[in-house]
């Protein structure tokens, strides 16, 4: 029968979705979260699919129910009440019922939204600052603490909140590392303020998910969590070895479109970054 | 950039519709069809043929709209594959969601919109039938517009999207997102013209008896949609105008150099394009809402909700647009506002599902064609909006946003809701706009394969999105875990293209062996369009009928109404043809042509033209005609009647 086979499928596609969620691949980095954000977007994730998995549940039964049931062959016995106008007290109860589920949702959907706005205060010390700029088609990393920057990788203590402020020059870009947490906008003459934090050393993956023309797709980057020691070792071997950045070469990476090498430099001019000026170069 | 895109995929397309052009005059001409074409389509300001060449355009424009799909899908169906450069790409991801949305999705229901509304009401013809002609030739033109893009100097390449700084000139040089600009424009202002004469026309032209209590569903979901409409398109014509004064004069609505703010183009944009949605939708839902009543042979379960809960979800829908951005720092408060009052359409949506269940619910429900499209609706869509739900949920929505989860979710609501509604519609009326029916053995075999391939291609998107692959990307490395979803999804997109082979074959089958509808009622409808013929006559009912119930068919057939009473045949008053909406349509093409590469002399030509022809219009005084009783006898007899 086409429609038992229907039926079917469809209740194929539930197995297949809870199993494929709860993670039976090592690379589905939204759903293995590494730290705190990614840990709390991970919950609500969790928290609405059950409660929406209930919900089509109860209307796939109800669907392959009455589609079988009802169907118009010469023998069906089910009673047929073509005239039934509805009933105020089913509706109220489909009413009432995604009323309560909203709300399930809704709670911790605002309660998070505001836990998620900045570092928890408990951090014993103020969280590392990393500016993040997008430039088509590349990331640059400044580190306005020791005066390091990186373009195209990224390189942030393990354990410790990482306060990144974004912005952009020229088109907008997001700033997307899965493992750690959830996106936010790389927009010109902005800063936008997002925190994420690796639970233990490792090297994660990140990109933009916002398109800024035909070099978007290469806008990667990889993000490499260190210990604390590790991380300050890191940093004074930057300050000794990498080259300074001079304001040529800043201009360069900053206005000229294309991709870009790793690129690593003890120091950077100290013109702050706005996207307003000197887009001539384009 | 130069005229002619250099590209050998290009070639091949230019070529193909220089032959399909040069074909379509000869055959025109060969079999002397001019004249014929002008009479009977060109100068028809008959709502039912208006809506029958909507639908026909739409039907090119899926082709069009698919083609790029499979194109997209080819090149992602396996890591690092050249088939088509970054820059092609971006074009065909651009024109694909573009031209679904708005040359696909919208004229298809705006098509069924005119064939079936005002039959639907027992009206002879729409409120302003010239103003319906001038609409459907500015969609028409604007579609062309943006489609020639493709032959004369590049397609858009911002996504559909279009957002600032990167659709501006300096980001974004070359004629291509003037297209985008411009086409969308000139659609525009028809899709208004219809929001309003679909307003004017539900609330003043239905039939007498006919309480707005008593509408059918559809024509409910119709004027819920021509007041959306109204309000939201407006604010696209803006946004338009202000990038286009941006990039054709050098003002900076949106850059940043002198003040401008590339943020208001994406607020701008989304105040129009969440309502868009439920433009694209609710229609739909009125289809399927006449459907399902009609084939399980039942009133639909309670009309009262039905209907709030349609005017519910229109008003929702201009409270929701921030929920597209989430993640542009609009803050805390914000964000929780957005998503909870995203989280609320699922209420008043829910209802309808649970409405239309209890639809069926002792019921006799027969498996015709778009009775199986209304089914394969159900399911999908609980599955698109639920993840709806989930993205409303601001801080998760951080991980879903702009990757294939979202990709995945808007396709499993515009295809499983609209284009499933779309597809029960054209089945459903095929036999009132034509007189036959589509083969019901190959539609099965259409459902049946499309709802099978487009979960095969949809379903991975969202587990590919959580592995962290996001929209628009032309290629992606290996060893992701990315490979084998995408190749599933590829095959499944061929699959859904074959399916809709089947439907072409079906369509050219039954114009020859569909069975003929004689008795103009060929389903055992429930509302007015079944009690005339198949197809309707010029002047849809002989005789006006009078409404006492919801489903007057249905119930004057119980009491055994013959239409239609000869004895109080009289003269009717029709609208004559004409050929001015089809020259305004062509000027705003040359207008919009000339803006297009800033050669201002077709700007100036084009614009003179419209107002040549307006001016003209207003001094013809030879606009409409009756029909003689004798010849709505004629009319009649000849249908059997």
């Amino acid at each position: 029968m086409a429609r038992n086979r229907k039926i079917l499928r469809r209740f194929s596609w539930v197995v297949m979705a809870s199993l494929l969620l709860t993670g039976c691949s090592t690379q589905i980095p939204v759903l293995q979260p590494q730290g705190p954000v990614a840990q709390q977007e991970f919950g609500l994730i969790e928290w609405s699919f059950f409660l929406m998995l209930f919900v089509a549940i109860v209307v796939f039964i109800l669907f392959g129910v009455f589609i079988y049931r009802y169907r118009n062959t010469p023998n069906n016995k089910a009673p047929y009440e073509p005239d039934m106008e509805g009933s105020r007290k089913l509706e109220f109860i489909w009413t009432l019922i995604p009323v309560i589920i909203v709300l399930l949702i809704a709670v911790p959907t605002v309660r998070t939204t505001y836990a998620l706005q900045a570092p928890p205060k408990t951090a014993k010390t103020d969280p590392l600052v990393i500016d993040v700029t997008s430039a088509a088609w590349k990331w640059i990393f400044q580190y306005p603490k020791s005066g390091l920057e990186t373009v195209n990788y990224l390189v942030i203590p393990a354990n410790e909140p990482v306060q990144f402020n974004l912005t952009s020059v020229g088109p907008m870009n997001t700033f997307w590392i899965p493992s750690l947490g959830g996106m936010e906008f790389n927009m010109p003459n902005v800063t936008l303020g997002l925190w994420l934090q690796a639970d233990h050393p490792g090297i994660y993956l990140g990109r933009s998910a916002n398109f800024s023309g035909v070099g978007f797709e290469h806008m990667s980057f990889t993000v490499k969590a260190l210990s604390i020691p590790q991380f300050n070792t890191w940093v004074s071997a930057v300050k000794k070895t990498a080259p300074a950045l001079s304001n040529a070469e800043n201009n360069q990476i900053l206005y000229t479109h294309g991709l870009s090498p790793k690129l690593t430099f003890s120091s950077y001019p100290s013109t702050k970054t706005t996207g307003t000026a000197g887009m001539s170069g384009m | 950039m130069s005229m002619f895109p250099h590209n050998y995929l290009i070639y091949g397309a230019d070529v193909s519709i220089v032959g399909a052009t040069a074909l379509i005059i000869f055959v025109l001409t060969y079999f002397k069809k001019w004249k014929w074409l002008w009479d009977n389509w060109i100068t028809t300001v008959d709502h039912k043929r208006i809506g029958i060449m909507y639908i026909l355009a739409a039907f090119a424009m899926f082709f069009r709209g698919g083609t790029d799909g499979l194109l997209m899908r080819t090149q992602l169906a396996l890591p690092n594959l050249h088939f088509l450069s970054a820059q092609h790409y971006d074009e065909i991801f651009t024109t694909h969601g573009t031209i679904m949305i708005l040359f696909m999705a919208m004229p298809m229901l705006i098509g069924l919109i005119n064939v079936a509304v005002p039959l639907q009401i027992g009206a002879r013809d729409v409120a302003f039938p010239y103003l319906n002609a001038i609409s459907f030739w500015t969609f028409f033109f604007g579609a062309m517009l943006f489609n020639i893009s493709f032959v004369f100097g590049g397609s858009p390449d911002a996504g559909w999207t279009s957002y600032a700084p990167l659709s501006e000139l300096q980001f974004d040089p070359g004629p291509g997102e003037n297209y985008y600009l411009l086409g969308l424009q000139l659609a525009g202002i028809g899709t208004i013209a219809t929001g309003v004469n679909f307003l004017v026309t539900i609330l003043k032209m239905r039939a007498p008896g006919m309480t707005l209590m008593k509408m059918p569903q559809f024509t409910w979901a119709t004027l819920i949609t021509s007041i959306i409409i109204i309000f939201a398109f407006p604010v696209l014509t803006v946004a338009l105008a202000l990038l286009t004064i941006d990039r054709l004069m050098g003002a900076h609505f949106f850059t940043i150099a002198a003040g401008g703010m590339p943020m208001m183009w994406v607020n701008l944009f989304w105040i129009w394009g969440h309502p868009e949605v439920y433009i694209v939708i609710l229609p739909a839902f009125g289809i399927l809402s006449d459907v399902i009543s009609t084939f399980s042979g039942k009133k639909i379960f309670g009309y009262s909700a039905m209907v709030v809960s349609l005017a519910t979800i229109a008003a929702l829908s201009f409270t929701v647009w921030v929920h597209h951005f989430f993640t542009m720092g609009a803050g805390a408060a914000v964000n929780s506002f957005f998503g909870v009052s995203t989280m609320l359409i699922a209420i008043p949506t829910g209802v309808k599902i649970f409405n239309w269940l209890f639809t069926m619910y002792r019921g006799r429900i027969r498996f015709t064609t778009p009775m199986l499209w209304a089914l394969a609706f159900i399911p999908t869509f609980v599955v698109g909006g639920m993840t709806g739900v989930m993205l409303a949920v601001a801080p998760a929505d951080y991980q879903y946003h702009n990757s294939y989860f979202l990709v995945s979710h808007f396709h499993y609501v515009l295809i499983g809701g609209t284009v499933f509604g779309a597809f029960a519609g054209i089945y459903y009326w095929w036999p009132k706009m034509f007189g036959h029916k589509l083969n019901e053995r190959l539609g099965r075999w259409h459902v049946g394969t499309f709802v099978l391939f487009f979960n095969m291609t949809f379903f991975p998107m969202y587990i590919v999105g959580l592995m962290g692959m996001t929209r628009r990307m032309y290629t992606y490395p290996a060893g992701l875990g990315w490979t084998a979803l995408n190749l599933i999804e590829t095959i499944g997109a061929f699959g859904q293209g074959a399916s809709m082979m089947i439907m072409a074959v079906n369509i050219v089958r039954s114009i020859k062996f569909g069975e003929r509808d004689v008795t103009g009622d060929i389903w055992d409808g429930r509302t007015l369009e079944w009690s005339t013929t198949s197809p309707a006559a010029e002047y849809n009912f002989s005789v006006l009928p009078h409404v006492t119930s919801v489903d007057e068919w249905w119930e004057e057939k119980k009491r055994g109404v013959v239409r239609p009473d000869h004895a109080t045949f009289k003269p009717i008053h029709m609208p004559n043809n004409s050929g001015w909406p089809f020259l305004i349509g062509l000027s705003f093409f040359v207008a919009g042509f000339g803006l297009v590469f800033n050669w201002w002399l077709s700007a100036i030509v084009g614009a003179l033209g419209i107002i040549t022809f307006l001016f003209l219009r207003s001094f013809d005084y030879n606009t409409d005609h009756y029909i003689p009783v004798d010849e709505v006898k004629r009319v009649e007899a000849a249908a059997g009647r």
